[in-house]
């Protein structure tokens, strides 16, 4: 039944779900079956460097279910993103044990660099992998419901949620940057070892990790767009089309709200501590505000309320990212700029939109 | 106990018989200041601590006009002599490849740090020489220097001084200045035995914020035996102390308020913007910077009347972000009307480009722009309590722009008219307002007094490209916490920010009280969405 | 509540909280035969009073047509007794156990109480058949949202209704693109699904050829009865068909009854000619 059932009408779903299955299977081999000076050879950089790809990814799609289907225009979500990475950096920070600069078995190394005598309280229990995991979901779905349950009663909504999600990223950012917070101050966390007992400069770990990202954005995917094929992705139409008819009909459209928020918020944090342990650091800058926005970018890039448009926008706007911070990096911030400018005026319904009026335009001339 | 070697015998003789020859010769002298300047040289390099102190208080005697440079040379340690050359030489940095200069003016490079050394003084020598300054300042011509040289001595109240101190206060005639002779001589008071003495003395003492008066008060109470007079004093000391507390909480307030200030002059053209016109306007943080900026190349233009720069900024930075703002509106923003979600997004875009256009046109790193000499310093009202001029100029500068923006939407035809097309567009089009013409006028008023705002911020921070970031939230969250549409909410809401921001500042810590500020606004909205003030009615809640 | 009632009630084993009593509204009862009671109503906005004392009462099963020139509050009295907004003073009651005033608009839906705008809402993103199955009455949380099936006796209420409102063949096309006049259909069909006691319909035909007024009218006096109907409209001739001779017609004037009875009646009030023609 399942799976299949679901990408019933998503013909962009199969194609990019398709895609994502033959890079899964192709890139792993690439990297371990054919020699170095083969110039088919995928180096273990560029494997992570993909796997770093498809978290964002994740991130984007997160994001494409609350902006695409439910109008809200989150300028936070990079928050959610972080705590998750958090979450996965706290864990790895207990890895070191005392394979850190100061050796001390219990304490990361910032802590003893602060003087600090014993292990706060919120950092208990991250040495457990299970412990984690369930931070790294509930930490996010916590704040995302806190914070929705507030704004969505009082029926905060537009360009004041907008403000506000973002007033959350940057009071975040803030607090994280205090040493006092306990999670490394400016610097963050980082330095990391292994993971579950794996050393993380391992090839096999980072094509793992790639991998586990791959599961991650198509599980993440299928659960969107399950949710989306239900009934409750009409209503969540219906409430971002409409907002008070919703509610004449008797929709408690806070609830809808909240509940599809705080699974947008969970599998941001999912994406963050998958892209943490290929990145190798979390520190505040990934709560800035400028964050949340770039992943609203990518979303109406690729075309919003589509799910595969988010992630062909993320792929899209990182590769060019990546490239042009290389190469052209005075550029880098102009062609961003005009990407948000062009976007908005030309292309409303992004780069799928844009290909499904072709298609359309050529059905029609056939 | 007493010593001598031969050299002290002979050396002692010498400036005797130097004294003596300086008497004989003071008319002569008065005359010749610079052969007397001479003359105290030679003590200060070769005399020990006795001959130096009565070689100042000769200088002061005959008022040489250096007395007071010289003495203040001493007491910072910056007056250095040459071994060889047996010269006095001020040196402000003491390293190989500076400056020394001698007294007359004339420079050499230090070549050899061992060849200077300093003017030594003992605690006694600064005794003599605070007395001197003192006694310079008490015959100053100015009350205000007669009063804070009175202060000066509180520091160190020795029975000469008492003696000056009480000469002084029958032919003084400021009554300010007698009023802290008073202090003074009830400080040295404190000391005595005599019951009623001390009891006159601690009533004089009530209400002085003099930090001297306060601390004798509490030696006072510490040691006296007299239970009564402890009472009086513990008494006169609360109150004191009550006093300090509460300027210390009016300069807490008048820090809010200049912080406030800051955050309404960022706010209010997107009050403008965001409040009448209903657009989203994220590149605000970047017209602001380009105020910054505008101040910055207007100081290079004119490097020699920094001092006026300032004025000419402010229009300059009206024009140039109001014409940035102008071309935003008309370029992009007028293809977005009603669409606030997408506008937030283009604006962001441009505000990108506009940061990187200043990081290529300029450089990443930041500019510092000078502030004019008339905007530094500040109003001492009381020891404890004194008026930065900076944010005093902030301050009013903010009311100044606020009440012009009040006037130009309440009384010209312009602001008639941007009212006219945000209450109804369409029925205002229907009575002949071009209505185009009025959103690029009203967006570009908006982006102006944001430029301005930069010319204002540039005097407080660095001006660099990522200024306009710092400051975007702060004025979003302004205009909302105020009620959007509402310029007094927007005046309110900044200012009621700026003074909790500082109130929070002493027990949280300028970030932590940010952070607790923004979540206060964040739940706030959830409260009320539409503000402190908001624009009631059919329309708004639509 | 001070802290020490709270307090008091920490301690005391006894008492019920509020969050704890199950959020069911009280099931109507309409045994005195009034489903709609409005008594003393008043809401002003910035000093302009949209609502004053405004009286009216509704019988179970009544139709009842209200009329009443531009800015008489036709549409605040809508908003208030759905919930969207809430009068300064007087109250709002739905039979005699549901306090409408103390529910928001969600509840009141659920509650029964069923509304068509002025201008046509229906979500154009979606079909017609999604737009009608979004409104039929079924259970709201977002858990069973998700859950959702349609059963077979849903499925055939669905074909049922839009066969009435004449859009079968229209059912999977986007509502968007639908005509003005069927757009009004479809949200009269939509109400339907939702089951209410009462319907609340804003103008219903405006923007409606002649016959599809009268198909309109024929609709509204078959759902009486079941339903009670409650129709703000413009249009006189639509009302004198729809009221007859035997219905109850109120005029509305500045935010209060001027005038209440038969349609003969109503029309030779003198107040009511002089509101509607001037002096």
């Amino acid at each position: 039944m399942g799976l299949l059932n679901i990408l019933k009408n998503d013909r962009g779903g199969q194609i990019m779900l398709g895609v994502l299955l033959v890079i899964t299977i192709l890139v792993p081999l690439l990297n371990l079956l054919v020699p170095e000076s083969n110039p088919l050879h995928v180096p273990t950089y560029t494997v992570t460097l993909m796997g770093k790809y498809l978290t964002l990814a994740l991130l984007a799609v997160a994001v494409d279910l609350v902006w695409g289907y439910l109008g809200i225009l989150t300028l936070g979500h990079g928050a959610f993103f972080a705590l998750g990475g958090y979450a996965m950096g706290m864990y790895l920070m207990r890895q070191i044990g005392d394979r850190g600069v100061y050796g001390n078995p219990e304490l990361p190394d910032f802590m003893v660099f602060l003087n600090w005598q014993e292990l706060p309280w919120f950092w208990q229990g991250f040495d457990q992998f299970w412990f984690a995991a369930i931070m790294i979901m509930l930490v996010p779905g916590v704040l995302a419901f806190v914070f929705g349950w507030l704004a969505f009663r009082s029926r905060v909504s537009g360009v004041y949620l907008s403000i506000i999600t973002q007033a959350m990223t940057y009071a975040l950012m803030l607090a994280f940057y205090r040493n006092e917070m306990g999670f490394g101050g400016n610097n963050g966390l980082t330095d990391f070892k292994d993971l579950l007992g794996f050393s993380l400069q391992e090839d096999s770990t980072r094509i793992t990790l790639f991998v586990l990202s791959a599961v991650a954005l198509a599980a993440g995917y299928l659960l969107c767009r399950h949710i989306m094929n239900s009934r409750l992705g009409r209503v969540c139409i219906a409430v971002r089309d409409s907002e008070s008819r919703a509610r004449f009909m008797g929709y408690r459209v806070e609830n809808v709200k909240l509940w599809i928020f705080v699974i947008s918020a969970m599998l941001a944090g999912i994406a963050g501590a998958l892209y943490v342990p290929q990145v190798g650091i979390i520190n505040p800058n990934e709560f800035s505000p400028i964050n949340s926005i770039e992943i609203v970018v990518w979303v109406a890039v690729g075309g919003r309320a589509t799910l595969y448009g988010a992630v062909i926008g993320a792929l899209l706007i990182n590769y060019a990212k990546t490239y042009f911070t290389a190469e052209l990096p005075e550029i880098w911030l102009f062609a961003l700029g005009g990407i948000f400018v062009l976007v908005t005026l030309l292309l409303p319904k992004g780069v799928t939109g844009f290909i499904d009026k072709l298609q359309q335009r050529k059905e029609a001339q056939a | 106990m007493m010593t001598f070697s031969i050299r002290h015998i002979f050396r002692y003789l010498l400036s005797c018989l130097f004294l003596v020859s300086v008497l004989i010769s003071s008319p002569v002298m008065a005359a010749d200041d610079s052969q007397s300047l001479q003359e105290v040289s030679q003590l200060l390099i070769d005399g020990d601590f006795d001959e130096k102190s009565r070689a100042l208080s000769r200088l002061a005697e005959t008022s040489h006009p250096r007395t007071s440079e010289i003495l203040q040379l001493l007491s910072d340690s910056q007056l250095y002599y040459h071994k060889k050359e047996k010269q006095l030489y001020i040196i402000t940095e003491y390293d190989k490849g500076k400056v020394a200069k001698d007294l007359a003016g004339n420079e050499q490079v230090i070549t050899k740090k061992r060849d200077y050394k300093k003017v030594t003084l003992n605690n006694k020598m600064r005794g003599v020489i605070n007395r001197i300054k003192a006694e310079l300042g008490l015959n100053a011509d100015n009350p205000q220097q007669r009063e804070a040289a009175v202060r000066d001595l509180l520091k160190d109240i020795t029975p000469d001084t008492v003696t000056t101190l009480k000469a002084r206060f029958f032919i003084e005639e400021s009554k300010k200045v007698r009023e802290m002779i008073n202090i003074a001589l009830a400080i040295n008071d404190l000391k005595s035995s005599d019951d009623v003495l001390l009891s006159n003395a601690i009533e004089q003492l009530d209400g002085s914020l003099e930090q001297e008066s306060r601390s004798a008060l509490m030696t006072f109470v510490s040691t006296t035996e007299s239970p009564q007079l402890k009472k009086q004093a513990q008494i006169v000391l609360k109150g004191i102390e009550d006093k300090v507390q509460y300027y210390g909480w009016l300069e807490t307030f008048y820090f809010g308020l200049s912080l406030g200030s800051v955050l309404v002059l960022a706010g209010i053209g997107l009050a403008i913007t965001f409040g009448v016109m209903g657009v989203i306007n994220m590149a605000h943080g970047e017209l602001i910077m380009i105020g910054a900026y505008t101040t910055y190349v207007i100081q290079l233009l004119m490097p020699d009347h920094i001092e006026w720069s300032i004025l000419v900024a402010i229009p300059a930075a009206f024009v140039v972000s109001g014409l940035v703002g102008i071309g935003i509106e008309r370029g992009v923003i007028r293809f977005l009307y009603g669409r606030p979600l997408e506008t937030l997004l283009a604006t962001f875009g441009i505000s990108l480009i506009l940061q990187q256009a200043v990081r290529s046109v300029f450089s990443p790193l930041n500019r510092s722009v000078e502030t004019p000499d008339w905007m530094s310093g500040l109003i001492q009202i009381n020891p404890v309590f004194s008026l930065t001029l900076s944010r005093l100029y902030i301050i009013l500068f903010c009311l100044i722009v606020f009440v012009a923006l009040l006037l130009v939407l309440k009384k010209t035809a312009l602001g008639l008219q941007v009212r006219a097309v945000s209450q109804n567009r369409a029925m205002a089009r229907a009575m002949g307002i071009r209505s185009n013409r009025v959103d690029a006028l009203t967006f570009g008023l908006g982006s102006g007094v944001a430029g301005i705002a930069g010319v204002a911020l540039s005097q407080l921070t660095n001006v660099g490209p990522n200024m306009g970031q710092a400051y975007i939230i702060d004025s979003f969250m302004v205009v909302v916490f105020g009620g959007v549409g509402n310029l007094w909410g927007t005046l309110v809401a900044g200012l009621s920010l700026g003074v909790a921001n500082k109130v929070l500042e002493p027990w949280a810590g300028a970030v932590l009280a940010k952070v607790l500020m923004l979540i206060f606004i964040i739940l706030f909205i959830q409260k009320r969405p539409r503000g402190l003030f908001p624009q009631r009615g059919r329309a708004a809640e639509g | 509540m001070s802290i020490i009632t709270a307090l008091e009630h920490v301690v005391d084993r006894e008492h019920v909280y509020p969050f704890l009593v199950p959020k069911q509204a009280p099931t109507l009862d309409v045994s005195h035969k009034v489903l709609l009671y409005l008594e003393g109503i008043s809401v002003s906005f910035d000093g302009f009073k949209a609502i004053n004392d405004l009286n009216l009462y509704i019988n179970d099963g009544e139709l009842r047509c209200i009329i009443g020139p531009n800015g008489a509050g036709k549409t605040t009295m809508m908003d208030i007794i759905t919930g969207k907004t809430r009068p300064d003073c007087g109250s709002a009651w739905f039979g005699q156990t549901i306090d409408l005033l103390a529910m928001d608009e969600p509840a009141i839906a659920q509650a029964g109480i069923g509304r068509k705008f002025q201008k046509p809402t229906v979500f154009e993103e979606l079909s017609v058949w999604e737009n009608l199955e979004l409104a039929m009455a079924d259970d709201r949380d977002v858990w069973s949202i998700f859950n959702a099936r349609l059963n077979s006796e849903q499925s055939s209420m669905l074909l049922e209704t839009i066969e009435l409102i004449g859009l079968q063949e229209n059912a999977k096309m986007p509502a968007g693109r639908l005509s003005h006049g069927q757009k009004q259909w479809l949200e009269i069909g939509m109400l339907l699904m939702q089951k209410p006691r009462l319907l609340l319909v804003d103008e219903p035909v405006a923007g409606m050829t002649h016959q599809e007024m009268d198909r309109t009218a024929e609709l509204l006096i078959s759902l009486a009865g079941r339903h009670s109907v409650v129709v703000v409209e413009h249009d006189m001739d639509f009302v004198r068909n729809l009221a007859g001779d035997d219905r109850t017609v109120t005029v509305l004037h500045q935010g209060s009854v001027l005038s209440e009875g038969r349609m003969s009646k109503v029309q030779q009030d003198p107040k009511v000619v002089e509101v509607y023609l001037g002096e």
